[in-house]
């Protein structure tokens, strides 16, 4: 006897292969926005499984914040290399150079700086649409946020006034200067995308596994020391063994004491997490409508 | 080579809305549902408590765990439909939470399209009210399968059976009006957790399971239709240039399957372009498969090169659908601008945009009973009605009762491209002919 079921996983990959097909079948010019993190991983998989055998028919783009962590840059060149896609990277130093993105005086954090550069690498290339990883169980605004989210001529997301989106017919419809985001995992859970990296056997940036680090601990939590991040004098600076459950910028990204090794080793951890995912990213603690108020001002 | 099969993950997903009143404790029965199925992590209760100290005089309330956007948090309502994420051992739940207020019924129709099961929430002191009598007739209109309706704050009636069954009477009156086949009535207290996760002591009567227990038991393996084949076709795969000869004449249809089964090798017609071909492979990146089933998204190869194209359709030729430009079909309005007969709209269908002119409202429909009512002038927001419509090209379609997906459709506005209605089908008139010799190449 045949059995006509899909379990949880087959699901979610199923909506999200009709999303990105979605996203060839209407727009003219997308990218995908591929970082390396574990969500846009998943992302690259599932366009594999959308277009194959063809070429995936759009670039990935990347913004570098100049904060990254060398070994997510080195794991975005390689993959996006293998997968013999076009992989396009637009910085932050370089939005700053000329202009384009104005740092406030003392402003240490590229976050806020990615905004403009974005936009300006999607004007650059006429982008209409931009595939992105974000996932609704991440945080409170994005929950409310559509698969297609729509974008006016500055890049804002107005949150009141969205597009119903109901069944399974996303209206991607655009004037001149509009744009499209579009989030394939929206249905994901941090969960889902570990054990689809698990079944689909995806090599992941070594960061996520436990590693030996010189960690400075500042505002409640194990940051990394690096260059741009050095420890002050009196604080307190220990070396742990540790991994990123999320990886942001370096200077901004917590570390989490953490054995885990292999990815069944972190599918077990999650399992028994205490803090979400976010919990972890210094960004989303200034307030509590903080990414609410990033993404109406452009953010992914 | 298939992927290997993960141990101790949930077997499937279980989509449901929720639907309530502003203080029918919607937000609390999520909250509860989260909290009490230890869904929740130490920073979102940290939250709870941080925005209890200041806006709650120090009582958690376990509506702020939904109630996400500040501008919703400032006027104490849900302005929009927000996604929630939960997973027991038996199943993964998506829960669309939408609002109840009258002037958002379409909130409740796009969080509703995609559930499995939709929860009505009843005030036990107040009992059946204008709006549950609404959400029940939305549900049974968008046809979700299941229903359960939550008699909540049970604690405030002294967990009186007689209340409980006096509700439940007042639903069995409307309820063969409506459309609805699976309902279930569960007596609880949102609030205090009982019947929600943990069966209540304090209701001895009640011999049915708790709200969870029901989520993650109730059979919605058939809530697919798996006869008739359809797959709207997405995206033509191509290869440019391939590396792999085999590859050079690879011409692939790709979508996801709509309705029904295809199996290599069986016959299927191409529509619009009306001819018959037969599969020859069903290719996946995990390789080639001898059949599909709806959903999955897949990329079919015909054995004969057959016009098609974005927006075509291809049909397993024992289930024919209906092919015609002339429409009847159920709509919910969903913008302020109202619908004006003799406008002139874009219709999406499936993978399928064309231009629609709305011909005649032929009645409004009560959005408490589904009665038809005379028709009005105008449409206006979270009205339902039932239309005619023209389009510029035939659509193939089914109705809506038949298949959720090839039975449905948006409209949007011309110049500002706004989604202003969710419509479904009527079943077609006549289907699709298919007299032997008609398609044969």
């Amino acid at each position: 006897m045949t059995s006509y079921h899909l379990d949880h996983l087959q699901h979610l990959e199923t909506e999200a292969i009709h999303i990105m097909r979605e996203v060839a079948g209407e727009f003219e010019r997308p990218a995908l926005l591929f970082s390396g993190g574990k969500d846009s991983i998943c992302l690259l998989r599932l366009a594999e499984k959308a277009f194959r055998p063809s070429d995936i028919p759009m670039p990935f783009l990347n913004v570098d914040t100049g904060h990254h962590f060398p070994e997510l840059n080195e794991f975005r060149d390689r993959r996006a290399a293998q997968l013999g896609g076009k992989l396009i990277v637009r910085k932050v130093e370089d939005a700053i150079a000329s202009g384009i993105a104005v740092p406030a005086p003392g402003e240490i954090s590229r976050n806020r700086l990615q905004i403009p550069t974005l936009l300006a690498a999607i004007e650059e290339f006429r982008f209409d649409c931009c595939i992105g990883g974000a996932r609704r169980d991440e945080e409170k605004a994005r929950a409310k946020e559509r698969f297609f989210s729509f974008r006016d001529a500055f890049g804002q997301w107005d949150p009141k006034n969205q597009r119903p989106e109901i069944w399974n017919l996303y209206n991607g419809r655009l004037n001149a200067g509009e744009n499209m985001r579009v989030f394939p995992l929206s249905n994901w859970t941090e969960m889902d995308v570990w054990e689809y990296i698990k079944r689909e056997r995806l090599e992941v940036p070594s960061i996520y596994f436990s590693h030996t680090r010189q960690a400075v601990r500042r505002g409640g939590q194990w940051l990394p020391v690096s260059d741009i991040l050095p420890p002050k004098p009196n604080e307190d600076v220990r070396e742990l063994v540790v991994r990123v459950r999320t990886i942001g910028d370096i200077i901004s990204t917590g570390l989490v004491e953490s054995p885990a090794s292999t990815v069944d080793d972190i599918i077990a951890e999650i399992a028994a997490a205490r803090v979400t995912e976010r919990g972890s990213r210094a960004d989303d603690k200034a307030s509590e409508a903080a990414m609410e108020d990033r993404k109406k001002a452009g953010y992914f | 080579m298939p992927p290997t099969p993960v141990s101790d993950l949930p077997v499937d997903i279980l989509r449901f809305n929720t639907c309530g009143s502003v203080d029918d404790g919607k937000s609390t029965l999520i909250g509860r549902l989260l909290y009490d199925s230890k869904s929740l992590m130490e920073d979102q209760i940290e939250a709870l408590e941080r925005s209890a100290d200041i806006t709650g005089g120090g009582q958690i309330n376990l509506a702020n765990l939904t109630d996400g956007l500040r501008a919703e948090r400032e006027q104490g309502i849900t302005i929009d439909v927000a996604y929630r994420y939960f997973a027991t051992p038996r199943r993964k739940f998506i829960i669309a939470d939408t609002p109840g207020h009258v002037q958002y019924t379409r909130n409740m129709v796009t969080g509703a399209s995609t559930a499995n099961l939709s929860i009505v929430l009843v005030d036990a002191r107040l009992g059946v009210i204008e709006q549950s009598r609404r959400h029940t007739a939305i549900a049974s209109l968008l046809r979700i399968p299941h229903l359960v309706v939550a008699v909540n704050k049970m604690d405030l009636v002294d967990w009186s059976e007689q209340r409980f069954l006096e509700i439940r009477t007042q639903f069995e009156k409307f309820l063969p009006r409506l459309d609805i086949k699976d309902v279930k009535f569960i007596p609880m207290s949102a609030l205090n957790g009982d019947n929600v996760v943990e069966l209540s002591a304090k209701a001895p009567w009640y011999s049915g399971p708790t709200l969870l227990g029901h989520l993650e038991t109730v059979h919605i393996a058939s809530d697919w239709n798996l006869q008739g084949f359809r797959l709207p076709v997405q995206w033509v795969n191509r290869p440019n240039n391939p590396t792999d000869k085999a590859l050079h004449d690879f011409r692939g249809f790709s979508g996801q399957i709509a309705g029904g089964i295809v199996r290599k090798g069986q016959k299927v017609l191409a529509l619009p372009a009306g001819i018959v071909s037969s599969v020859k492979q069903i290719w996946t990146y995990d390789g080639p498969v001898e059949q599909a089933f709806c959903p999955q998204s897949v990329t079919i190869e015909l054995e004969h090169d057959v016009d098609v194209s974005r927006g075509s359709m291809l049909i397993g030729p024992d289930h024919l659908p209906g092919s015609s430009s002339e429409l009847q079909a159920d709509v919910c309005w969903m913008h302020t601008r109202g619908l004006v007969p003799g406008k002139k709209y874009f219709l999406k269908h499936t993978t399928h945009t064309v231009q629609a002119v709305v011909t005649e409202i032929v009645h409004k429909l009560s959005v408490e009973t589904l009665e038809k009512e005379a028709a009005p002038a105008e449409l206006k927001v979270n009205d339902i009605g039932q239309i005619r419509l023209r389009t510029a090209k035939p659509l193939v379609f089914d109705g809506y009762r038949v298949n959720r997906l090839t039975g449905s459709f948006i409209l949007i506005e011309q110049g500002t491209n706004a989604t202003v209605a969710a419509g479904m089908l009527h079943p077609p008139q006549e289907v699709v002919k298919s007299e032997n010799g008609d398609y044969v190449i």
